[in-house]
C-alpha cells in the first residue's frame, strides 16, 4: 500500500519533469545541429556535432541590422535590464510601503488602494501613454527608459507593506528611545528585518525583468540596446531572399537566455523558500 | 538620575475617550514607583507619556526640572523595558545593548566598557555574540534589562516587563530587577496589573482605575488602609471580603441576609463594611471586644499548602466571604461556623462612593 503510494507519487513527478525538461532538453539537443539540417528535418532527438560552433557564433559574431551586435552585449543589456528592474523594483516598493505604514499623512490609505489598484492596469494597458512619456522625456533607446517606467510595483508594496504591519510596534518604540530617526530606524532594523522578503522578491522581478519582451520592443530600436529575448526572434526574422533563417543559433540563444534566471533561481533558493514560509521577527 | 513629576496629566484619544484623566504624582528620586490596575486602567498610557511615546493632551510632565511635554523620547535621558522585550531580532546580543549608544555618538571604547559592565551585572557575559531568537525567556529579559542599564538613564520606565515568563522565572526576575534597582539607585517607573508583583518591588503604590488615581502610598499602608473598595479588592489576594450593610437597631446588619452583627462606628445608615480573610477568626462563641461577628456556613475548603482558604456563606443567597485558615484544620461542607473580628481590622467605606470612612 505504502510502496503504491509511492510509486504512483514518483510517476506524478517524473510526468512534470518529462513535460517541462523535455521542450528545453529537445531544445539544447537541436542547438548542437547545422541550420540545413534542422530546416530538413525539424527538431532533433539525437546531439549532433555543431555546439562549440553555434554558441561560438551566437556569443562572438557581430550580428543584425548593423552587424554591432553579439550575444554578449544582448547578455549585458538583459542583466542590466533585470537587475535594474529588480533592484529598481524593490527600493521603491519599499520606500513606498514604509511611507504608507509608519508615517501618518492624509490619505495614507487612499494611496495604498490607489497604488494597489495599478495592479489592475498591467504594462500592456498603458503602453500608449507609458510610450508617450518616456518619449517626450527623450529617453528612447536608453537604459533608464527602458528600466524607470517599469519600476513602479503594486505587488512589491503590498508584500513590504503586509510585512512591516507584521513587525511590532514596540521594535519602532525600542528604536525611537535608542535614538534612530525614521532613516536609522529604515536602513538599521526594517532592511535587515526583510532580507529574506527582499531576496523572494528579487527572484521573482528579476526572472519577469529579464524576460520581459513588449516594452524593450518599443523602448529600443537602436540594436546595441537589444535584450536576449529580442535577439531570439531577430534571429528568426531573417527570412530574407533564399537565406534560412538560423534555427541552430535561436535555439542557442533560447537556452542561454535561459541560463540566468536558472542560476538566480537555483542560488536565491533557499532564501526564496524562507522569505515565503518564515519570518525572522 | 532624578525626579519625575506629573501634574494633572491627561489623555484624550480620538473620539474623545479619555484614557487618563488627571494625575497628579511627585517621584522622588532614586524612588521605585509601580503603577498598578486592571486593564484599560490608564497605567501603560502613563507610562508611555513619560517615555515619549505618547503625546501629553494636557498637563506637564518633567523629568528632573526639565519639561519634557514636547521632548523626543532620545532626549529625554529614559530607558524603557518592554513587555515582549523589543529586541532587534537581527543584532547579537552586544549590537543590542551598543545600538543606543552608538546612535549617540558615543566613542567605541566607551560603549565597550558599558556593554561590558552592563553584561556583567545581569551575567549575560556568554551571550554577547547570540541573536535574542538562540536565547531562553528569561535571558532575553535580562538583555532587555541591558539595554537599558548600559544608557545610564535618569529613568528606568518598564512596562509589564515580567508578564511573558512563566511562573517561576517571573519570582527570581522580580527579586533581581529590584537588588537591581537598589543598587543603580536609579528612578523607576514600572507597570504592572499584577499586584502581588506591585506590592513586592514597589516603594511606593499609585493604585489606578478608570484613568484616576485611587491610591499613593507604600505597600503596607495601602494594604492596611485602602482608601476605596476598589483598592481594598484590588490589592491582596484573595482579595477582601466587602459586604453591604446597614444599621438597625444601633448594630449593623447584612443588607441582603442574615447572620452577621456588628458595632456602628459611625453616623451613617449604610456601609459597606471590608475585612481581610486573614482577620476572621473562628471562634466559639465570639467575644464581647468584635467588631463584627458572623454565623456561616462551610461552602468549600481550599488547601493551598501553607495555609487553607475557607468560603463559606451567609445562609441562602446571601454573600459568600472567604477566610484564610491554618492548612492542618478540618472543615466539612455544610457545617456552621461563628467567625469575628476585631476593630482595628475592620475597614469601612462608604455604600455609594465606595470611599474609605476613619
Amino acid at each position: 500500500m505504502n510502496n503504491k503510494l509511492h510509486l504512483s507519487d514518483h510517476l506524478v513527478l517524473l510526468a512534470g519533469v518529462f513535460f517541462m525538461v523535455t521542450p528545453v532538453l529537445l531544445t539544447f539537443i537541436t542547438s548542437t545541429h547545422d541550420a540545413i539540417t534542422i530546416y530538413r528535418e525539424g527538431v532533433q532527438f539525437l546531439p549532433g556535432d555543431q555546439f562549440l560552433q553555434n554558441y561560438e557564433t551566437v556569443l562572438f559574431r557581430a550580428g543584425g541590422f548593423t552587424k554591432e551586435v553579439d550575444g554578449f552585449v544582448m547578455l549585458k543589456n538583459s542583466l542590466i535590464l533585470g537587475l535594474g528592474f529588480a533592484i529598481g523594483k524593490i527600493v521603491i516598493s519599499m520606500l513606498a510601503a514604509y511611507a504608507i505604514v509608519y508615517f501618518r499623512f492624509p490619505f495614507a490609505s487612499l494611496c495604498f488602494w490607489v497604488i494597489f489598484s495599478t495592479l489592475l492596469l498591467p504594462l500592456e494597458v498603458r503602453i500608449l501613454p507609458s510610450y508617450e512619456i518616456v518619449q517626450s522625456l527623450g529617453m528612447v533607446n536608453t537604459y533608464s527608459g527602458l528600466i524607470v517606467p517599469l519600476i513602479a510595483s503594486a505587488t512589491g508594496t503590498f508584500f513590504f507593506r503586509q510585512f512591516f504591519l507584521s513587525v511590532p510596534d514596540e521594535l519602532l518604540e525600542a528604536a525611537r528611545i535608542d535614538g534612530a530617526g525614521p532613516w536609522k530606524f529604515f536602513k538599521d532594523i526594517l532592511v535587515p528585518l526583510s532580507k529574506t522578503m527582499i531576496a523572494a522578491i528579487f527572484i521573482i522581478m528579476f526572472v519577469y525583468g529579464w524576460n520581459q519582451y513588449l516594452w524593450p520592443t518599443l523602448m529600443t530600436t537602436d540594436e546595441s540596446l537589444f535584450t536576449l529575448v529580442r535577439g531570439i526572434k531577430q534571429i528568426m526574422q531573417v527570412w530574407v531572399g533564399s537565406q534560412i533563417p538560423a534555427f541552430n543559433e535561436a535555439m542557442a540563444l533560447a537556452i542561454l537566455a535561459m541560463l540566468p534566471p536558472v542560476i538566480v533561481v537555483i542560488v536565491f533558493q533557499s532564501w526564496f523558500v524562507k522569505g515565503l514560509v518564515e519570518s525572522d521577527k | 538620575m532624578a525626579t519625575i513629576t506629573l501634574d494633572t496629566v491627561r489623555k484624550v484619544y480620538a473620539g474623545n475617550v479619555e484614557a487618563v484623566k488627571g494625575v497628579s504624582i511627585d517621584i522622588a528620586d532614586g524612588e521605585f514607583i509601580v503603577l498598578v490596575g486592571p486593564s484599560g486602567c490608564g497605567k501603560s498610557t502613563l507610562l508611555r507619556m513619560v517615555a515619549g511615546l505618547e503625546d501629553i493632551t494636557t498637563g506637564e510632565v518633567k523629568i528632573g526640572d526639565r519639561l519634557v511635554n514636547n521632548v523626543d523620547p532620545a532626549d529625554r535621558d529614559i530607558a524603557m523595558v518592554f513587555q515582549n522585550y523589543a529586541l532587534y531580532p537581527h543584532m547579537s546580543v552586544y549590537n543590542n545593548l551598543a545600538y543606543g549608544l552608538k546612535n549617540r555618538g558615543m566613542a567605541k571604547d566607551e560603549i565597550d566598557r558599558r556593554v561590558k559592565e552592563a553584561a556583567g551585572i545581569l551575567e549575560i557575559g556568554n551571550f554577547l555574540d547570540r541573536r535574542p531568537r538562540q536565547l531562553s525567556g528569561g535571558q532575553r529579559q535580562r538583555v532587555a534589562m541591558g539595554r537599558a542599564i548600559v544608557r545610564e538613564p535618569a529613568a528606568f520606565l518598564f512596562d509589564e516587563p515580567l508578564s511573558n515568563l512563566d511562573a517561576k522565572l517571573r519570582v527570581q526576575m522580580r527579586v533581581e530587577i529590584k537588588r537591581l534597582q537598589r543598587s543603580l539607585g536609579t528612578t523607576s517607573v514600572y507597570v504592572t496589573h499584577d499586584q502581588l508583583e506591585a506590592m513586592t518591588l514597589a516603594d511606593r503604590l499609585v493604585v489606578l482605575n478608570g484613568g484616576v488615581i485611587e491610591q499613593i502610598g507604600s505597600p503596607i499602608s495601602v494594604y492596611d488602609k485602602p482608601a476605596s473598595t476598589f483598592v481594598a479588592s484590588f490589592i491582596g489576594s484573595p482579595a477582601m471580603n466587602l459586604l453591604p450593610v446597614t444599621v438597625r437597631d444601633g448594630g449593623l446588619a447584612l443588607t441582603n441576609g442574615s447572620g452577621l452583627s456588628g458595632k456602628n462606628a459611625n453616623g451613617a445608615d449604610s456601609y459597606t463594611v471590608g475585612v481581610r480573610p486573614e482577620h476572621f477568626e473562628v471562634v466559639e462563641t465570639a467575644s464581647a471586644d468584635a467588631a463584627v461577628t458572623a454565623d456561616v456556613t462551610v461552602n468549600v475548603l481550599e488547601p493551598v499548602g501553607a495555609e487553607s482558604f475557607l468560603y463559606a456563606s451567609f445562609g441562602e443567597g446571601g454573600p459568600e466571604i472567604v477566610v484564610r485558615v491554618s492548612s492542618h484544620a478540618q472543615y466539612q461542607p455544610g457545617q456552621k461556623l461563628v467567625l469575628q473580628a476585631m476593630p482595628e481590622d475592620v475597614h469601612f467605606f462608604d455604600a455609594d462612593t465606595g470611599k474609605r470612612i476613619d
